[in-house]
């Protein structure tokens, strides 16, 4: 009863034009400020890292010379095995979103979806520890089989890791990393095909597949390639699951089986920042500062692909 | 601030669910927090000694963050460690730049606190034994003997049937103190071989399979087949197979035992020209027959510009070089005790810490 | 076609029935098919010496694919049999992806219960040597962290969601929404060093503390909150919202009364899930939040000493335990699984409970 008195107060309380002006204002300024805030954060995390990292942009050091000698052979590990892990995870992607979107019985959809989103939420280091003691020694046999028929193939060649612990191993665990992620953007997408098209295409006698082709993923295909920009994006940043499977050095090498591996910016900040002195320290952060660059790169690249800001329309 | 507190009270409030919510009454005058900040390799034999003085001393809690030796040097450069610990002393650059923490005019000292030896461990398919000289060690660790095999390591190993199977040398991926330690002997018994002196992040050139921490090291060693690794007292198990050392690969070999290390430690002369409560070593590693030796440092200041924290410092350094704190470790970190003259001067020190 | 063909799927399933050209391969032939590879693949392996669970499965299914495809072929023709090949592989990836899943929550279940105790949760590691002690202190700290970032980022993620719906135009609004973007792709190791280098510089150096930690999660975390606010805000129809300006009420209170209550399911949805995305950072958190075997409860670098009041967090605590373990190892190796284990399950309890909130309380919004 009272409630019902105070909700009228408050609704003629409102009615006041004034109040509502103030209060407007006020709110108005709130969430204005808020973004603001973004832009604040964004420009602080820019500003400070370049504050950290200046020191090591502007004087090299007399081992690795100036700061891209240094950071060039890890810039190539993270962007190989990025790739790598996208090149996996992308079909598989695509794959588990049709089959969720158009083939799944309507019952099986939503959990199957739910195990995968699971997938997206599993802790990194969960994820290191599990390709470290269970996955890598489970690949040791497919190194070797696969150095010994089709060593004849660059990436194939060398002598087979014998702990598994390899860019083939690394990546497979970001794949599997990223998989979620692209996966349930490009689902989101195939949902929104036009039903009126795929039908079209059925009633013209086009078998299940031959509709998917001809309509879902024409339509999907921005999306798939904005979904695979962000699991990119993922991929270029995951730290601790590289830094505990791969056996990483710094060097460029496109071996996918050997132990020896070009390791990623963000493993080598996790590895060298313990034992780093302060010029290290600055160095690692000059690497992160080139990481957050890339990133930035990717993102907009995703955007400019898929042409413009995302969902405009209310 | 209002967020955090709230949330500490929140936090307090759990945890009083749980044990007691700090503020111990302390049963004698020490009380407070301490932190340290160091060497990994240290962690175990930390962890014992933070045991043994929180227990002796309820009010006190000691925090040590096994970061690493570098970022321990840089904390407690910074201040932000009181004291650290690290697989090396201070450097005199170092020295001449004292934390703020100290007292004015004042020096760090280097008390030397654990003595542990690096182990060569290997794994190949069923060969319980093996001796390796410094030239076939360098070789191998820079990649220029790659098959178990080769007659160089047959050479050393007489009566050793050693199987046909590519060597897969392990090293450290991370930044180590420990890596430092045992490229600093290989620099220092094979110059030849191993031209890239000390260094904490193993050189890429020499190739080999990377492995993070000593746990991660060894892990590599058991998984693989065909592997060898270095790895400090503190990761390394009875049950693994470690190597011995005959520098010519003609006197009698020597393992990784806690004589040799003794015998390293007490040949190892202290470096001069530092104040009368530094015991820094300059370690001499050909002295026992065994190079590959790891001695621990705990850097503090002589004296704290806050007394109370000089005062749990000193009490906890006594405590971690008393024979209790020594003895104590080595079940957990298999670290060598110190003992004797050197012991009783590094105590004596300690206990001068105020 | 006499089916009404709105339903795709059911106009797939009837198009498959019906014998129009060719005939049509019963339903039992694709299972048996794939046993009769199954044992082949075996047999072959198993006489070649070459063996192995992994190598069986991936022969057979290569060996069911080229026989499906043979058999359709020459008994339902070319397209059908691309078809059946293209649903096969479909179905393929989803288990493809469903392996791993159950390889890793079988592992870190079954190593995770060996100290799956109430001991784990209710003691810390405090003179603690070898064997025993638990992750009481890791656990609170992990609570008192991501609260803390929950804190921080909730307010500012909400009313940034608001101001893109409600207010956002012009450069601004465009500005704003390709920042979020981007700060969903900061790599979570340079969210760590922004917050060790803001905390270095107004603290003092190697000041760390859950609050650093915090700070740096809250960065990782305000984003998601922005785009899963944003999409929800969204979704509330126009129509609700010019009802309440026609009957004369301010727009902030229009939000506050009506936007924000219809969505309020969506919204903490939303944040819960973003919850369970930050609750398991390590990187960041080893950098900014220092260790300790004792329980910190005040998140403030002022708390220890030496500006340095180390918190521990259930991440950092396994990355320490797996990978710096003492003697015996294996009670430091449980101990780091368990935490594991908990990590999941608690990543899990909320996944379900973001859900469980967003259905069980969505409001009846007429699409």
């Amino acid at each position: 009863m009272s409630d019902d008195i105070r909700s009228i107060e408050t609704v003629d309380e409102s009615l006041m034009a004034d109040h509502g002006n103030v209060g407007d204002a006020a709110f108005r300024g709130i969430s204005t400020g808020s973004g603001g805030i973004i832009m604040v954060i964004l420009a602080a995390v820019a500003v400070f890292l370049i504050a950290q990292a200046a020191p090591a942009i502007t004087t090299g050091d007399p081992r690795y010379g100036n700061l891209w000698g240094y950071v060039a052979p890890y810039l190539f590990g993270t962007i190989w095995i990025s790739f790598l892990a996208l090149l996996i995870a992308v079909p598989v992607s695509v794959g588990i979103a049709l089959y969720i979107s158009h083939y799944a019985p309507k019952k099986l959809a939503t959990p199957v979806a739910f195990v995968v989103d699971l997938l997206a939420a599993v802790p990194s280091i969960v994820f290191g520890l599990w390709g470290i003691t269970t996955l890598a020694p489970m690949l040791v046999p497919a190194h070797q089989w696969l150095t010994e028929y089709l060593g004849f193939i660059p990436l194939f060649s060398g002598t087979a890791s014998g702990t598994g612990r390899t860019m083939l191993t690394a990546s497979l665990v970001l794949a599997i990393m990223v998989l979620p992620i692209i996966t349930s953007l490009t689902r989101e997408v195939f949902l929104r095909t036009p039903k009126l098209q795929e039908e079209a295409s059925l009633a013209l006698g086009a078998t299940k597949w031959e509709m998917i082709r001809q309509v879902v993923l024409p339509f999907g295909r921005s999306g798939i390639v904005a979904a695979s920009m962000l699991g990119l994006g993922r991929a270029l940043g995951e730290t601790m699951a590289v830094a505990m499977v791969l056996s990483g050095g710094r060097m460029i090498s496109p071996r996918l089986l050997t132990s020896e591996n070009p390791n990623t910016i963000a493993a080598n900040i996790a590895l060298g920042f313990a034992e780093a002195d302060s010029g290290g320290v600055h160095r690692l952060i000059a690497t992160g500062l080139v990481l957050f660059a890339i990133t930035i790169v990717v993102n907009m690249a995703g955007r400019l692909i898929t042409g413009g800001p995302r969902k405009e329309s209310r | 601030m209002k967020y955090p507190r709230t949330s500490a009270a929140l936090g307090c409030l759990i945890a009083l669910m749980v044990t007691a919510c700090g503020n111990k009454t302390p049963t004698d005058g020490l009380s407070g927090v301490v932190q340290g900040t160091g060497a990994s390799s240290m962690k175990s034999a930390q962890e014992v000694w933070v045991a043994q003085f929180q227990t002796a001393h309820p009010g006190v809690t000691v925090n040590y963050s096994p970061d690493g030796s570098g970022a321990g040097r840089t904390a407690f450069a910074d201040g932000a460690a009181a004291f650290a610990g690290s697989d090396r002393a201070l450097e005199d650059a170092e020295m001449a730049a004292p934390s703020r923490q100290c007292a004015a005019d004042t020096t760090p000292i280097n008390l030397p606190v654990q003595i542990s030896t690096i182990h060569i461990i290997f794994n190949i398919g069923g060969v319980g034994e093996l001796t390796l000289s410094a030239e076939v060690l360098a070789k191998i660790f820079t990649g220029q003997i790659t098959n178990w095999a080769d007659p160089q390591i047959a050479d050393v190993n007489p009566g050793i049937a050693l199987p046909d199977l590519p060597i897969t040398p392990v090293h450290r991926s991370d930044d180590s103190g420990t890596t430092e330690s045992f490229t600093g002997a290989l620099a220092q018994i094979a110059p030849a071989t191993w031209t890239e002196g000390p260094v904490n992040r193993w050189p890429t050139r020499y190739g080999g399979e990377a492995a993070q921490g000593t746990s991660g090291v060894v892990a590599a060693v058991q998984q693989g087949n065909g592997t060898i690794g270095y790895a400090d007292a503190s990761g390394v198990t009875d049950a693994m197979a470690s190597a011995r050392y005959s520098p010519d690969g003609i006197a009698t070999p020597v393992g990784p035992t806690a004589e040799a290390a003794s015998a390293v430690v007490a040949a190892s002369p202290r470096l001069e020209g530092r104040g009368i409560n530094d015991w820094t070593l300059e370690l001499d590693r050909t002295a026992s027959g065994y190079p590959f030796i790891l001695v621990s440092y705990a850097i503090a200041c002589s004296r704290y510009a806050d007394s109370h924290t000089g005062e749990i410092v000193g009490a906890y350094l006594s405590q971690v070089i008393s024979e209790e704190g020594q003895n104590g470790a080595v079940p957990q970190a298999g670290n060598v005790p110190l003992s004797g003259e050197l012991a009783a001067s590094i105590r004596e020190a300690a206990a001068t810490i105020r | 076609m006499s089916t009404p063909a709105n339903d795709p799927r059911a106009a797939a399933q009837h198009e498959a029935e019906i014998h129009l050209t060719a005939g049509q391969l019963p339903g039992y032939i694709g299972p048996a098919v794939f046993v009769v590879a199954l044992v082949v693949s075996a047999t072959v392996l198993g006489l070649l010496g070459a063996f192995g669970w992994i190598a069986t499965v991936l022969l057979a299914v290569i060996g069911f694919l080229v026989a499906m495809f043979a058999l359709s072929t020459a008994v339902e023709g070319r397209r059908r049999a691309v078809d059946r090949i293209a649903r096969y592989l479909i179905l393929g990836t989803f288990l493809l992806a469903l392996a791993p899943l159950l390889s890793l929550l079988f592992k870190v279940a079954s190593e995770g219960i060996i100290r799956f105790d109430v001991t784990y949760f209710t003691s810390t590691k405090r003179n603690v040597i070898g064997a025993g002690g638990g992750a009481a202190h890791a656990i609170i700290g992990t609570l008192i962290t991501t609260g803390m970032a929950t804190v921080f980022s909730v307010p500012v993620g909400l009313l940034t969601a608001i101001y893109l719906v409600e207010y956002g135009k012009g450069w601004m609004k465009r500005v704003i929404t390709f920042l979020v973007d981007v700060m969903t792709g900061i790599p979570s190791i340079v969210a760590g060093l922004f917050a060790y280098s803001l905390i270095s510089l107004m603290v003092g150096h190697g000041s760390k503390s859950g609050l650093a930690g915090a700070l740096a999660l809250s960065v990782l975390m305000i984003p998601y909150v922005v785009r899963n606010s944003e999409e929800i805000i969204r979704l509330v129809p126009d129509k609700l919202r010019e009802a309440s300006y026609g009957l004369g009420v301010s727009k902030w209170r229009t939000i506050v009364k009506v936007v924000l209550p219809t969505s309020v399911s969506g919204i903490v949805s939303g944040v819960v899930l973003a919850i369970a995305r930050i609750i398991g950072e390590t990187a960041p958190l080893l950098i900014t939040m220092g260790f300790t075997a004792s329980m910190t409860t005040n998140p403030l670098p002022t708390g220890g000493s030496n500006m340095v009041n180390p918190m521990t967090s259930l991440p950092v605590f396994v990355f320490y335990e797996y990978t710096r373990p003492g003697r015996p190892q294996e009670a430091f190796l449980d101990r780091a699984w368990t935490g594991a284990l908990v990590l999941v399950l608690i990543v899990m309890v909320l996944n379900l409970i973001g859900r469980w909130v967003a259905r069980k309380y969505a409001p009846k919004i007429n699409r």
